[in-house]
């Protein structure tokens, strides 16, 4: 059927699946967007197009479809740079597409051209200039299979106006043919064997699990291997959620903000697993020498991974799950000698910080939240101390969600990410763990979900600093505090009611029941914004 | 240890390719020794002959990474010994009328060629390894060397095995 390249994009995301896109258009990228009228694809206008890249990456976390965002040339596509980038280092299957100037104007600096394959090639996992739209329709189907397939990640798609605007013979005939891409993989059987044998003979065993254990859908065999075979776990940040965080053999997040117990079950351990993680330096360090005497086995589906962070006895790549399945079909029942100390439910509670008047404490408002959630609530949450306090402090069950920027750590993620995920999950609540200082760099995303008319908790942590970065300045540089007070805010409160959004303020330990439950019942956005003391830390000692 | 390991890669003959293999080294801070890129029988796929410096974990990286690149083919780091490798040096040599025949008998002896002469110079053409190549630089010295031009090195194995 001939029809124009902007139609025949539309046409390849709908067939697809794509129901919703997050965007914000101009000239280049205008053919597209005349096309998107007539399509039943749901087009949410974001603010900023750092947004719609941070929701698409929400939507994708939490539904099993590639979130597509689009952008039109030079600023807008260079507004997409960090959302790429965040994507990328937390392996999310993300299409962009990319308005670009006329094919004969390329490399003259005309408006709005910027080279955005070029400056995107180190956070894609692939891009594609178009410049024959007869390679269009190919090419947005191998994007969306290079996306979600292998190890996920974002595939940028830059298409000139003339080539949305040229026309094109579609047929709906694609085969996926990149003869250096493969993605489905043969699990090598003799290195099963040798990890199951190490497993067990192993007293110590330990199991690492990361975010591939939930990209994979492997949380019920991860549970079933754990149980069944007394192996404890611990999990990286993009794990959470990975096991109940009540579940007995659940040792909590590892890491430089994780629970002691996980960390001392690593040194002590005798045979690692590690499932579906790269094991960044967050979490473990080569130079820790924590991997030591120890054997290490690693599951990755990524083998740039294997023996990349840490040095691997036993490599094994392929799928989490196919991968955990074949090794559980060969474990054998143990008895073994109980070897490491339970989590006490919440260590960081034993600090003996004392918090202000006036002030709350984030840690009571957090186990307060997650006690009344509902049981498949999905949270988000920004960068810093807020991020660290969630994650150590926020029991989930593995039906909840946790969707947080981890490898890049990218301030003003949670509020644009959750935006996606309500898009995504309209029936479940989704609350925002917020900085202040987060909140005020996507805080134009405000006007996003007012105009979705969305329902999202958020919790804002307001302790008028940068607080991570202050307590870094606390710790490692003699309390010289350097650019992080947030000495005026604006008035928070104030600030959402004229979006329309409902708030309240909490100062006092006393009223955290009655008003989580007025944000949690509350029909529409709410701000419950917490005043915290600027020293109340994430690292005990 | 550090030291030189020589990789051949076959690309998809995209635009942007190269610099895509490029950028992955810096980025990744690998040092490319040398670098030679050119069509193979196929129009559709190219080779890279790459040659890295590094340790075993650099070299084991550099060849994992690529392959994670989408239109990277295949790699195959060759082995030390298992391959025939030739670099091309062009070098143009002060030469009078008096020395033109002593250079061209250092020549001859490294099955050179002369492939321009000028009242003044003489421009030698050589295919060879690395360590010839820097011989008869070396040997040139004396007389005064103008300018050189060198290609990367491209490998291929020896016997009957191939890189297709
Ligand atoms: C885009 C970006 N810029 C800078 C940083 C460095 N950084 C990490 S945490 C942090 C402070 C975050 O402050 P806030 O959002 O108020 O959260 P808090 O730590 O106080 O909970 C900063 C500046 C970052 N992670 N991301």
């Amino acid at each position: 059927m001939i029809m124009s390249g902007a139609q025949a994009v539309v046409t390849i995301l709908e067939k697809h699946g794509t129901d919703v896109i997050f965007g914000y258009p101009g000239t280049a990228i205008s053919p597209f967007y005349d096309k998107l009228l007539e399509s039943s694809i749901k087009h949410v206008l974001v603010r900023y197009e750092q947004g719609a890249v941070h929701a698409a990456s929400g939507y994708a976390k939490t539904t099993d479809k590639v979130g597509v965002c689009v952008a039109t040339s030079g600023p807008g596509a260079t507004n997409l740079i960090t959302g790429i980038a965040t994507a990328y280092m937390d392996s999310v299957p993300i299409v962009a597409i990319t308005g670009q100037v006329l094919t004969s104007q390329l490399g003259k600096d005309v408006f709005q051209e910027a080279d955005i394959t070029g400056a995107t090639a180190p956070f894609c996992k692939h891009n594609y200039l178009v410049k024959d739209v007869s390679n269009l329709p190919r090419i947005v189907n191998e994007a969306f299979i290079l996306a979600s397939t292998g190890r996920p990640g974002p595939v940028l798609i830059d298409i000139p106006m003339d080539v949305l605007k040229a026309e094109v013979d579609y047929l709906d005939d694609f085969v996926f043919d990149i003869p250096g891409y493969q993605y489905e993989f043969e699990i090598d059987k003799e290195a099963i064997n040798k990890a199951c044998k190490a497993i067990n003979k192993a007293k110590k065993p330990l199991i690492i699990a990361g975010g591939g254990i939930i990209s994979s859908g492997s949380k019920e065999i991860l549970h079933k291997i754990s149980k069944e075979f007394s192996i404890p776990v611990t999990y990286t940040l993009m794990a959470k959620g990975c096991l109940d965080d009540t579940y007995d053999l659940n040792l909590g997040m590892l890491g430089s903000h994780g629970t002691l117990v996980a960390n001392k079950a690593v040194s002590q351990c005798d045979v690692l697993l590690v499932a579906g993680g790269r094991v960044g330096d967050r979490s473990m360090s080569n130079s820790s020498g924590a991997y030591l005497k120890k054997t290490v086995i690693h599951i990755d589906i990524d083998p740039a991974e294997l023996g990349k962070n840490i040095s691997v006895d036993i490599g094994l790549h392929g799928d989490a799950k196919d991968i955990l399945m074949a090794i559980y079909s060969q474990l054998e029942k143990i008895n073994r000698d109980k070897w490491f100390e339970n989590k006490k439910t919440v260590e960081a509670l034993d600090s003996n910080f004392k918090v202000s008047k006036g002030c709350v404490d984030p840690k009571d408002v957090l186990t307060c939240i997650a006690s009344l959630s509902d049981d498949d609530a999905i949270y988000t949450t920004e960068v810093g101390q807020n991020q660290i306090w969630a994650a150590n402090l926020i029991e989930l069950l593995t039906s909840n969600k946790f969707v947080t920027s981890g490898g890049m750590g990218t301030m003003g993620y949670g509020l644009p990410a959750s935006v996606g995920c309500k898009i995504g999950n309209q029936d479940k609540q989704v609350i925002v763990i917020e900085g202040d200082g987060s909140l005020q760099m996507s805080l134009q995303e405000l006007g996003t979900i007012m105009q979705e008319d969305l329902d999202i908790k958020i919790v804002l942590f307001n302790n008028s600093s940068l607080g991570m970065v202050r307590e870094l300045q606390t710790l490692k540089y003699d309390k010289r505090y350097s650019g992080v007070c947030l000495t005026k805010n604006p008035d928070f409160i104030k600030l959402f009611s004229s979006y329309g959004f409902a708030g309240s303020r909490l100062t006092n330990k006393e009223n955290i029941e009655e008003q989580v439950k007025k944000m949690l019942s509350y029909k529409g956005t709410y701000l419950l914004e917490c005043v915290v003391d600027k020293d109340n830390p994430t690292i005990y000692r | 240890m550090e030291q030189k390991h020589t990789i051949s890669v076959l690309v998809e003959n995209h635009a942007g390719v190269l610099s895509r293999v490029a950028g992955l080294f810096s980025r990744r801070g690998f040092n490319i020794d040398s670098l030679a890129v050119g069509e193979t029988r196929n129009s559709e796929v190219s080779r890279i002959t790459i040659v890295v410096n590094g340790d075993d974990y650099t070299v084991e990286q550099v060849s994992k990474q690529l392959n994670k690149l989408v239109d990277v083919i295949k790699i195959k780091v060759l082995d030390d010994n298992e391959f025939v490798g030739r670099e091309l040096l062009l070098l143009k040599v002060k030469a009078t009328a008096k020395q033109r025949a002593e250079i061209i008998q250092l020549v001859d002896i490294f099955r050179a060629n002369i492939v321009d002469v000028s009242k003044e110079t003489v421009t030698v053409e050589v295919s060879a390894d690395q360590d010839k190549i820097n011989a008869l630089t070396g040997l040139l010295e004396p007389f005064g060397i103008l300018e050189t031009v060198r290609t990367g090195l491209v490998a291929i194995q020896r016997g009957s095995d191939c890189v297709e």
